[in-house]
């Protein structure tokens, strides 16, 4: 028994511990996997979550980004958090109502109502008013609408890319080929920039993120050489992109403190580079593995911004928001037709190495005297509003009307007849774009007429009111009849530009 | 004492042939009044009142000047008309103003306005203002477009200063109120200057 039971134990005893030794390794087994799991899961995860979505927000003041949430799949944005960059502001709940004081404007909005009261006019959200934990969250789209009436001044939406852009503060850029063999393409920017720039075959990229960059009035620039044939700007989550598209490698240098960037293939680059004194290499644009010719040199790190700038040329498209100007047919509206021909105009005054604003870039509700007040406080050389109409044929140009004599008292400006003292430099400006005009045999008129703000401009100001040439409206909206009319204009006002620039 | 001569007793005869032909009456015109509330509401409400503010003038006629709106080659051209005039200084600058609109009210009028636009009255305020009251129509119906607003506002300015000797200034109102453009585009939140405007119906003037 004792043999035969030992032996029985020793074996119950090898049992076990086999049973222990294998439920050990099964245990490890599980928790590895069980960790795996996990891992994968949490990698999934990461990777799989939606990124985060931002607005962008360029002003005067600073440029700052903010978290958009999703309601009601509509993009919102705390409105406190976004005007208190700006200025003074304070906002008090009471129940389901919530007020909002910036400055000496108030707002006053409901929970769940699509409408609100601002400076003691309704306005409409485009979607419901949420208040969460006493934040106010607005629509994104109704920024555009909304944020005039508390800042005084106008704002740019851009609502598919989330870029905001308060007051004049946009850089715009031009772009042109200089020289045939080796070509190369020279940016020129309203202000200083210092994007990210990558490169892979066939294409130079460059990103502003950080930069209130705006595009031309055509996201593609073609330059007929078959080096570098085209560029393209598009927008998207905060960030406009130029991508450059080339044949050969290319490379980008940076020039003017900033403001120039010139692309050129990489032999002809390095040696603009070596020309180049302000240029210096770059830190950290990272190359991608694909790029095989082309270095990436370095902006000089881009000097602040100056907190004011001043346009030579303010284009005003005139309407916009609850405006819709004429009715030129049944899917056609002045307002739509006149931010084209604005961002044409910019274009053609740009190539022209003119400064440029396009104070209606969206469609935005501006007041006249909004305008007025805009053009005024920027010191604009030149201040051109446009409009369309179905009625008439060509061109007219306007200055404005106004009684003889003015009412200026002292130092002061009367409001109403502000244009007084530059209404000749007004007039001869467009004596010059009706001559243009009348080059290029566009059947033109030039006349005085009563349009606000006109008059209440300190600084030259004309407004062009184009026609079709025949019956068909459509023609307002063909590229080459805008670009008709409005590289005449530019051409004048380049012409003009010493004269105006004189301007007090 | 049956049910019957309670009644009797209690109700007279002829007050319940009163409230009798009283229920009738309510009943009948109920039916009425439904009635004309489904013809009211099958009728097309017109979009504008077309029908004019004032009688027409009556009297010896007086050849005036109108200064006429031609949208074509977007020209202001003079053309006299014959016009019944009152005698009232005032009077006849509203007649004058009549004679132009309802001129632009012709289907074939080469600056058509919108149906049912009036001048509501003028008034001539010392020294040298006049005030012409546009109804509402005028203004809402007007076609938008700063030349085509701009031809409305000269053709009435110019009409009324060149046969009113002493008028200084223009104001417009729309409706007795204040408005800040004609249909979007030419100012009327301010005066005119006639001196201002008849140099611009020289600008307007054909071959100009």
């Amino acid at each position: 028994m004792d043999r035969g039971g030992r032996q029985d134990a020793r074996a119950g005893l090898l049992c076990d511990s086999r049973q222990d030794a294998g439920a050990t390794l099964s245990s490890k087994r599980v928790l590895g996997r069980l960790m795996v799991v996990i891992l994968t899961l949490g990698v999934l995860f990461l990777s799989g979550a939606p990124s985060e979505k931002h607005l962008a927000v360029y002003s005067l003041a600073a440029n700052y980004s903010l978290p958009l949430v999703q309601r009601e799949g509509r993009q919102y944005v705390g409105l406190l958090e976004l005007l208190e960059p700006l200025g003074k502001v304070s906002a008090k709940s009471d129940g389901s109502r919530w007020r909002l004081r910036y400055n000496n404007a108030e707002g006053i909005f409901q929970a769940g109502k699509t409408r609100a009261r601002v400076q003691d006019r309704d306005t409409d959200l485009g979607g419901k008013f949420f208040m969460e934990n006493k934040r106010g969250l607005v629509p994104v789209g109704s920024l555009s609408s909304l944020l005039p009436r508390f800042l005084g001044g106008p704002v740019s939406l851009h609502e598919e890319s989330n870029r905001l852009f308060i007051g004049s503060v946009a850089t715009h850029f031009t772009a042109s080929l200089a020289g045939d063999n080796p070509p190369k393409l020279v940016f020129h920017f309203t202000s200083p920039v210092n994007p990210s720039i990558a490169t892979e075959p066939g294409s130079l990229r460059m990103t502003f993120s950080r930069e209130p960059l705006v595009g031309p009035a055509s996201p593609t620039l073609t330059f007929g050489s078959k080096a570098i044939p085209s560029a393209n700007y598009s927008e998207g989550n905060g960030a406009a992109v130029v991508t450059v598209n080339s044949s050969v490698p290319v490379m980008a240098t940076f020039g003017n403190d900033g403001r120039t960037i010139t692309v050129a293939p990489a032999a002809a680059g390095a040696a603009a580079q070596s020309a180049a004194p302000t240029a210096t290499p770059a830190p950290g644009t990272p190359a991608t593995p694909g790029q095989t010719a082309s270095t990436l040199p370095a902006p000089t790190p881009a000097p602040p911004v100056p907190a004011a700038r001043r346009y030579f040329a303010i284009v005003d498209a005139s309407h916009g928001g609850d405006d819709h100007g004429e009715t030129l047919s049944s899917s056609l509206l002045e307002k739509d037709v006149t931010v084209a021909l604005a961002r044409s105009l910019r274009q053609e005054l740009e190539s022209r190495g003119i400064t440029t604003l396009v104070l209606r870039d969206s469609d935005a509700n501006l007041s006249l005297d909004q305008r007025a007040i805009f053009a005024n406080a920027d010191h604009a050389a030149i201040y051109i509003a446009l409009h369309a109409a179905s009625s008439g044929r060509g061109v007219r140009v306007y200055t404005a009307l106004l009684p003889f004599g003015g009412d200026d008292r002292g130092p002061f400006r009367s409001w109403t007849t502000a244009q007084h003292a530059t209404l000749p430099l007004s007039q001869a400006t467009a004596t010059s774009v009706v001559s243009e005009l009348q080059k290029r045999q566009v059947p033109v008129r030039d006349l005085s007429a009563p349009l606000s703000p006109l008059n209440n401009i300190t600084g030259p100001a004309i407004a062009v009111e184009i026609a079709p040439q025949g019956s068909d409206v459509s023609q307002l909206t063909a590229p080459d009849y805008q670009q008709l009319v409005t590289s005449a204009v530019a051409t004048a006002i380049a012409a003009n530009r010493d004269q105006l620039g004189a301007a007090p | 004492m049956s049910f019957r001569d309670d009644f009797d007793t209690v109700i007279p005869r002829h007050l319940v042939i009163a409230v009798a032909v009283l229920l009738v009456a309510a009943l009948t015109l109920s039916i009425f009044a439904w009635r004309m509330r489904k013809t009211v509401a099958s009728t097309p409400v017109t979009a504008v009142d077309t029908r004019p503010l004032a009688p027409p003038v009556a009297g010896p006629t007086e050849r005036v000047t109108l200064f006429v709106a031609h949208d074509e080659d977007g020209t202001l051209r003079a053309e006299s008309a014959q016009i019944a005039m009152p005698s009232g200084r005032q009077q006849r600058a509203e007649e004058l103003l009549r004679a132009l609109v309802s001129h632009y009210l012709d289907k074939s009028s080469p600056h058509v306005l919108g149906a049912g636009s009036e001048v509501r009255s003028v008034f001539l305020v010392d020294p040298g203002v006049a005030v012409i009251d546009v109804n509402a129509a005028f203004a809402d119906t007007h076609r938008s477009g700063v030349l085509v607003e701009e031809l409305t506002v000269a053709s009435l300015i110019h009409t009324i200063s060149a046969n009113t000797p002493g008028i200084l200034k223009v104001k417009i109102l729309v409706d007795g109120k204040e408005r800040d453009t004609l249909a979007g585009h030419a100012d009327l939140s301010d005066f005119y200057d006639v001196t201002a405007v008849n140099q611009l119906t020289t600008q307007l003037q054909p071959g100009q």
